[in-house]
């Protein structure tokens, strides 16, 4: 028999965390991100925090809300362009920001949920964002070789769970939360409704319990 | 010198674009004017779009905001719908789709061309442009790489130069280029004119164009 996994309240999930950890929060341009997660966090006094997400938000929206209350020491990205706090706080050098290609963004993450060591792809090849990688040369092409990216906690939303932590997304909400429940050690996800254990069908199930430490279900205001 | 208004430029540049297209192809269209060109497909011309985001087979924004799909969006942040045989998927399997080579043409804007086709188009030093998305990926692994931009930047300065002194996106990794005055395409990396448009001269042309190139013997003009 499967166990059922740890349900929390908002409050509770947020006082797993501490401060200096490092933190996968997935999101697209503020869609598929764990808004009610964000916000609580925003309002708590943690702070230090190594942000691994594709972006920042925007002014004051989303992880913008973060940025915008000195709670992100570095953060690790695609797109940091959305929001223009994030890039007045690099340019005083009081936010180090890491770009890195959105693939590669994703595939580092999905390697390091997947026990894998590193990855050589030929994205990034010859730009500045590779001048300390290794290169090597495959087949006559050149390759860059990519560390994988893991984390302390993953901070998601998913649209629907049963009550042993599968989970199920809703449209272009997906994106990086599959690949964050894998790549973090701890994987706290909002979700917008929990099912019964046993309702949803095998073949939905996107996410598989295995990746999924506690569910928090939204609360109002939230969504 | 020479010069069209900024916004009747983007639209000549989309249509072009828009007959540039493969017939059914799979394409991921970038900010601004390459998903402007979708408006200008000529009647009957079918793609199928493809966004980074995690989706395949876009479908149109909706007009009517009232229509918006709740957690549908495209790589720009612009609501768009589905279409019969549209699918989800993570970030991972969407660039897995890029960097394998199955996507047939990707249309992205840029801040300088090179001769050798090198592009810039990710960052603007100091200018609060910060990451690549997905542009580094996209050039780097689908089959056909169309890069629309206005011929000058402000102030006139040529966008398609000898040598990129913006920071690179990819290195020889263009295949095509339009202007609102101009095709280009790079063959063995050579910058070739293939066509240009009815209201401006070769001569003119070159006088705008700071990168080297050659004119292909079968020069076509295009009537605007």
């Amino acid at each position: 028999m499967i166990p059922l996994v740890k349900i929390m309240s908002m409050q509770e999930a947020v006082c797993c965390l501490h401060a200096q950890s490092s933190i996968m929060v997935g999101g697209f341009g503020n869609i598929g991100n764990p808004k009610g997660l964000i916000n609580k966090i925003a309002d708590s006094d943690l702070s230090e925090l190594t942000v691994i997400a594709n972006d920042l938000g925007t002014p004051n929206v989303g992880l913008g809300r973060w940025v915008r209350g000195g709670k992100i020491t570095k953060a690790i990205g695609t797109y940091f362009t959305y929001n223009p706090e994030a890039a007045q706080l690099y340019y005083e050098k009081k936010l180090e920001l890491e770009m890195v290609p959105q693939g590669t963004f994703a595939e580092a993450m999905r390697a390091g949920g997947s026990g894998i060591g590193g990855f050589y792809t030929q994205v990034g090849v010859g730009t500045e964002l590779t001048k300390d990688a290794e290169i090597r040369e495959f087949d006559g092409k050149a390759y860059v070789f990519v560390r994988p990216l893991r984390a302390d906690f993953a901070l998601l939303h998913a649209k629907k769970a049963d009550e042993r932590g599968n989970l199920v997304y809703d449209k272009t909400a997906r994106n990086f939360n599959p690949l964050m429940a894998m790549a973090a050690k701890y994987t706290i996800v909002e979700v917008e409704e929990i099912v019964p254990a046993g309702s949803l069908s095998p073949e939905e199930i996107v996410t598989p319990f295995i990746f999924v430490d506690v569910l928090v279900p939204v609360e109002r205001g939230d969504a | 010198m020479i010069s069209i208004p900024e916004d009747q430029a983007k639209i000549r540049i989309a249509k072009k674009v828009a007959a540039a297209l493969p017939e059914n192809g799979i394409v991921n269209l970038g900010v601004g004017i390459p998903t402007m060109a979708v408006d200008y497909l000529p009647e009957g011309k079918k793609i199928v779009i493809q966004t980074e985001n995690g989706m395949l087979g876009v479908g149109p924004s909706p007009k009517n905001p009232e229509n918006y799909v709740p957690n549908l969006i495209n790589a720009s942040r612009t609501p768009v719908t589905e279409i019969p045989g549209s699918s989800y998927f993570d970030s991972a399997i969407s660039f897995a789709m890029i960097r394998s080579g199955r996507m047939d043409a990707t249309v992205i804007g840029a801040l300088q061309v090179s001769e050798s086709g090198d592009l810039a188009n990710w960052a603007l030093p100091g200018k609060g442009v910060l990451g690549p998305g997905g542009a580094m990926d996209l050039v780097v692994g689908v089959k056909e790489v169309i890069v629309a931009t206005q011929h000058t930047a402000k102030g006139g300065k040529s966008k398609l130069v000898p040598l990129c002194t913006m920071p690179l996106t990819a290195l020889r990794a263009v295949n095509t280029v339009i202007t609102e005055f101009a095709v280009f395409k790079f063959i063995d990396n050579v910058m070739v004119l293939v066509e240009h448009a009815a209201d401006i001269t070769l001569e003119e042309l070159k006088n705008i164009t700071t990168a080297n190139f050659v004119v292909a013997t079968n020069l076509r003009m295009w009537e605007v």
